[in-house]
């Protein structure tokens, strides 16, 4: 993998984040199960650097060795190469119950024999709390997650968004440093799960607990975290804040993860220091940033997003000549399938005024037009 | 269910229903009647009301001058009864649950084979495997002669006909009773609890105590009433380990329909041990009525 000038860990747009000290730090760690013929390598030399009161989220497509990183700083797993630091100490030797980092599983887990008070308990008492402070524990947390009136029931009598609550609470009773959530919201039906995320920022924010939140959903992870990282084949490809990791994707994949994007090829023209002009297909030149590696003359992979293109009728300015080849109405937008001279498709999607969508049809011809800083290459 | 639904079930189960009552019925009837009627003088019953039988299961009349006095050998054998049965259910499931843990924790196709070697014990008559425990642990059995061999001990340790043979004899034999229902309840015990519990800070010891036993307490207490009722009852086994001295209830009741010839007192026996039985039932039918109504 070819580096980006610097590092891939791009300082952050909110910069508090880096200014506070590692709460948890892999550093290089690998896991390997089986053996053999039937080796599989989950992680692979993963390094990450997570801070105190972070929302961070491992994204990526299912397999890509998600849970096993959560599981590893939770102490289920043991690293097969590598450690993994909890504020500075390495704990890769300790038990999950000798951990201060307690976990929402996706599947909640409840403890089917106790109520919902029992459950929240159930970390305190094992820590050996005075009863009195166990009770006010419990008492603070079923109001924090608003399930006082639940609190004799078990756990086999509450909805699912309820028993996610119930689950939350039980995992922040301890105060923990770490808060780990694996897909605590995949279970949950879209309306659930979009009060949840709301729920999820604000006990973040009125905890101060530092959270590793594992999902699989884009969305979900852009308008959660502090930062991203973005995890393919038991390997980190970026970290960065969505910002980031939207308008400057690393490579090809993130890109494509991300958000819908358009990849058009590109040859470098010139170069100074780190950034330089691509020429695009139809004659069309941007300014951009380079990777270190890319001189003129190299072809290159440019992205542009959808909603970074302008959709014009033909001779009306400077941009991609291009038909219409499709047209999806998506209410708040308008998505236009554009397929250029050289059979590249195009894909721009254009907010819809308060006259409706403009009035392009099937077929017409256009100009596709953008910033010329709307324009990213990608490493590889 | 449709009415026509339910008579058609009530009708398929007639048969066996007919066979329970009159095989079940049938003796306990037979039984109740002989307990309230007096000895034959060789066996058999005479049709004569008397209360002699269900008197003389806690008292004793002397022959010559009808002085009564508490039935010391029957009360010690109930004792002895009552305190191997709870012991054997005691060991067998602590040594059961280890058993069906482990089995319940193997990959899916190999807990098949497993339990497999679990059964194997029930494919030879009960009998013969007393016997051949009884060849262990005799005077000149294996387990006596390798101890001297190796110079550990000078003379043969007496094992057989002790308690504490019979009770092995009982834990070896119900030992199976006891890893089925654990291991079923373990296998539907959903391991992510246990993995929950040690987030949450639970030692391996409080994982055990605080959510495993709860989660398998049904498996528990069928396994539990599963071995103590057949243990209550036993009679092969400390027939054969015990000798004549370590009777067990079966073996009294034995002793009056053969040598003793005392046909209302066996029968009143009987009854005694069955009410035993019923008591263990009543207990689990509540346990369980509780654990219903909490979920
Ligand atoms: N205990 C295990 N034994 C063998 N392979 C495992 C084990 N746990 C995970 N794996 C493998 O490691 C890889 C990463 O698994 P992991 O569960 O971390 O993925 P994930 O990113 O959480 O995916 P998902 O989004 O589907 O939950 C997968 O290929 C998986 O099959
Ligand atoms: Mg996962």
């Amino acid at each position: 993998m070819r580096e980006r000038t610097g590092s891939i860990e791009e300082p952050t747009e909110n910069g508090d984040a880096t200014a506070r000290r590692p709460m948890v730090e892999a550093r290089s760690v690998s896991k390997v199960f089986g053996s053999g013929d039937s080796e599989l390598r989950a992680l692979d030399a993963v390094s990450v650097t997570i801070r105190e009161g972070e929302f961070f989220t491992l994204l990526g497509p299912s397999g890509c060795g998600k849970t096993t990183l959560l599981r590893m700083i939770a102490g289920f797993e043991h690293p097969s190469d590598g450690a993994i630091l909890l504020d500075g100490a390495d704990i890769s030797g300790l038990p999950p119950y000798r951990r201060p980092v307690n976990t929402v599983f996706q599947s909640y887990a409840l403890f089917p024999h106790l109520t919902v008070a029992g459950n929240i308990a159930f970390g305190l008492e094992m820590l050996g709390r005075p009863a009195a402070e166990v009770a006010d524990t419990v008492e603070r947390m079923l109001r924090m997650v608003r399930m006082e009136a639940m609190r004799d029931r078990l756990t086999s009598q509450i909805s699912g968004g309820q028993q996610q609550r119930v689950a939350l609470a039980r995992a922040l009773a301890p105060q923990p440093k770490v808060l780990l959530l694996d897909e605590p919201l995949s279970a949950l039906d879209l309306k659930l799960r979009k009060e949840m995320q709301i729920e999820l920022k604000r006990l973040q924010t009125e905890t101060g607990i530092t959270f590793v939140f594992v999902t699989h959903d884009q969305e979900e992870a852009l308008t959660m975290s502090d930062r991203i990282a973005v995890m393919r084949d038991g390997q980190i490809l970026q970290i960065g804040s969505p910002h980031e990791i939207y308008e400057r994707p690393a490579d090809h994949f993130v890109a494509s993860f991300i958000g819908e994007t358009n990849f058009l090829a590109a040859t470098v023209e010139t170069r100074t220091g780190e950034r330089g002009r691509i020429r695009l297909p139809g004659g069309l030149v941007a300014e951009t940033d380079l990777f270190e590696s890319m001189a003129p003359g190299d072809a290159v992979a440019a992205v542009i997003r959808p909603e970074h293109l302008r959709v014009q009728p033909a001779g009306s300015g400077s941009g991609l000549a291009a038909t219409v080849a499709t047209i999806v109405y998506l209410g708040t937008d308008t998505q236009y399938h554009l397929r250029l001279e050289s059979g590249e498709m195009l894909v721009a999607r254009v907010q819809n005024g308060p006259s409706g969508s403009p009035g392009l049809a099937d077929g017409a011809a256009v100009e596709a037009s953008f910033a010329p800083t709307a324009v990213r290459v990608l490493r590889d | 269910m449709r009415r026509a639904e339910i008579r058609r079930n009530w009708l398929l189960a007639t048969p066996a229903l007919i066979l329970l009552l009159a095989a079940a019925s049938g003796p306990l009837l037979i039984a109740v009647v002989y307990s309230v009627l007096e000895p034959g003088d060789y066996s058999g019953v005479v049709w004569k009301l008397s209360g002699e039988g269900w008197f003389r299961v806690l008292f004793n009349r002397d022959i010559f001058d009808d002085t009564v006095s508490l039935a010391d050998a029957h009360l010690t054998i109930f004792w002895r009864s009552a305190s191997l049965s709870l012991m054997t259910t005691f060991f067998t499931l602590l040594l059961g649950f280890p058993t069906a843990y482990f089995i319940a924790t193997r990959p899916l196709r190999q807990r098949m084979l497993w339990l497999f070697l679990v059964t194997i014990p029930f494919w030879t008559n009960l009998l013969i495997r007393t016997f051949a425990i009884m060849e262990v642990i005799r005077n000149e059995g294996i387990a006596n002669s390798t101890l001297m061999a190796l110079g550990l001990i000078d003379a043969p340790i007496q094992m057989l006909y002790t308690d504490a043979s019979v009770l092995a004899g009982m834990v070896y034999v119900y030992l199976p009773l006891m890893v089925l229902p654990l291991y079923a309840s373990l296998d539907r015990l959903d391991f992510r609890l246990v993995e929950a519990a040690y987030d949450l800070y639970a030692s391996r010891i409080a994982v055990l105590r605080r959510v495993i036993i709860p989660l398998v307490k049904p498996g528990i207490v069928a396994g539990s009433i599963l071995v103590f009722i057949p243990s209550l009852g036993a009679y092969v086994t400390p027939r054969v380990l015990g000798g004549g001295k370590n009777m067990m209830i079966s073996n009294l009741i034995e002793l009056q329909f053969g040598e003793g010839r005392n046909w209302p007192l066996g029968a009143a026996l009987s009854i005694t041990l069955l009410a035993f039985v019923m008591v263990a039932l009543i207990f689990y039918v509540r346990n369980m009525a509780g654990e219903q109504r909490n979920g």
